[in-house]
């Protein structure tokens, strides 16, 4: 029970796939410009995660070792093809805005990752947790980006006007940045800021220090 | 010949695989810190763009699109796998990775030796299944999906070299603690993007 608890928690901050692990960037800058579209892309991933997570380890001591990725590749692409026509036949609208990025959880690193890293190792109940885990881990930093630049963006969260325009005859004037793709790299950069300045442990060393000045001791 | 260059322009530039869509986006922070080993990451991506996007249309045209299979018999005019494109194109890219492999380990070691670990890797690249996917999406035929594939990789590769010799010189310069390493990646990639989004209003 301990352990479901912990592979369902430490992703969330401690491990956090995006901030820490590096894992499944892509999708996480391209598809936060609104909430709504971000939500769906969240339940996709933390669903696909969970489900490839819960194949690959029911068959994990049959796979031989030097086709592994081409299994993994199969089952997630099929779990993905699933997603895909579900959103199409229930969410065009959505399944249009997403574009290509639904395709692309694909080669989300955070799949390949987990079932790599995890499933391989482990048996299916925990493996299907750990996928919840991350997926939700994943999900923390992409709604935070969303959230950010929805409300500041276009002064609406879901679609719904929280802060009225200028343009529109209130007193918000919004920030197009915040609307543009590289204002995801700066909320992510300051989420990971935030993240370090809190949970020390996982600051990188720096490659190179400078030395402090040397002192001139007197004169020649 | 015109369109095919400012198609070939208009991948590299204004729609950057790397800085305007953030495809390839792990491997693009992940393995940057030398400008040696980005550049042969860069050529590698080239090369298998070059190969699969062409590959990819083939296939999608002759086989997976609605009333594609007309070429076998009248019967299957009706027929539309277009469902089955995920599969068949990660298929394809994996094969191919793997194809090129052993083609370079034969033919051509040095340029093998040099690429190392990075071609196994391409497979997993979203770059790479990204190009074929925005292919489908747009509609190209062979010639503009190879000139595409071809253009796409230039500009990831472009990309990917000038982060690497930013990031070679900014490990001289004194980060805040919690911004080191991935933090000030972030935040350089995303200055970078805003470059390149001057091109954005380029119409070709």
């Amino acid at each position: 029970m301990s352990q479901i608890k912990s592979v369902l928690t430490e992703p969330l901050f401690s491990k956090n796939p995006i901030a820490v692990q590096i894992l499944g960037i892509c999708s996480a800058l391209a598809v936060t410009t609104s909430l709504q579209v971000t939500l769906v892309m969240c339940l996709a991933l933390t669903s696909v995660t969970a489900f490839s997570n819960v194949g690959i380890a029911l068959i994990r001591n049959h796979i031989p070792n030097n086709i592994r990725i081409i299994v993994q590749m199969t089952i997630i692409a099929s779990l993905v093809i699933v997603v895909d026509q579900l959103l199409k036949a229930f969410a065009y609208e959505i399944s249009k805005q997403l574009s290509v990025f639904v395709g692309l959880i694909i080669t989300n690193c955070i799949v390949m990752g987990r079932a790599e890293a995890f499933a391989m190792k482990n048996g299916p109940v925990l493996s299907f947790f750990d996928g919840i885990g991350n997926g939700l881990g994943y999900s923390v930093v992409l709604i935070t980006v969303a959230v950010v630049r929805e409300l500041f963006g276009a002064g609406k969260l879901m679609g719904v006007e929280i802060l009225p325009l200028v343009t529109e005859g209130g007193w918000y004037q919004s920030n197009g940045l915040l609307l543009l793709p590289p204002s995801a790299f700066f909320i992510i950069g300051g989420f990971i800021w935030v993240l370090r300045t809190w949970k020390k442990d996982q600051v990188e060393k720096a490659e190179f220090k400078i030395l402090p000045n040397t002192e001139h001791s007197g004169g020649h | 010949m015109e369109h095919y260059i400012s198609l070939l322009v208009k991948a590299v530039f204004v729609e950057n695989m790397a800085l305007a869509f953030f495809l390839g986006m792990c491997t693009f922070l992940a393995i940057s810190k030398k400008i040696q080993t980005s550049l042969g990451l860069g050529i590698a991506v080239v090369v298998v763009l070059a190969i699969t996007v062409p590959v990819n249309n083939l296939i999608y045209t002759y086989l997976l699109k609605e009333g594609a299979l007309t070429w076998i018999s009248a019967d299957l005019a009706t027929v539309d796998l277009s469902f089955l494109g995920l599969l068949t194109y990660i298929g394809v890219i994996a094969a191919m990775v793997q194809i090129l492999e052993m083609v370079l380990d034969k033919y051509v070691p040095s340029l093998y030796n040099a690429l190392g670990v990075f071609l196994p890797l391409i497979t997993v690249n979203c770059a790479i299944l990204g190009a074929s996917l925005f292919m489908v999406e747009r509609d190209y035929d062979f010639t503009e999906s190879t000139v595409y594939g071809v253009g796409a990789g230039i500009g990831w590769a472009l990309a990917i070299t000038a982060l690497a010799g930013i990031r070679e010189k900014l490990k001289y310069s004194d980060v805040p603690a919690g911004l080191e390493g991935l933090g000030i990646t972030f935040m350089t990639v995303g200055l970078m993007s805003l470059g390149f989004m001057s091109f954005s209003g380029v119409s070709l």
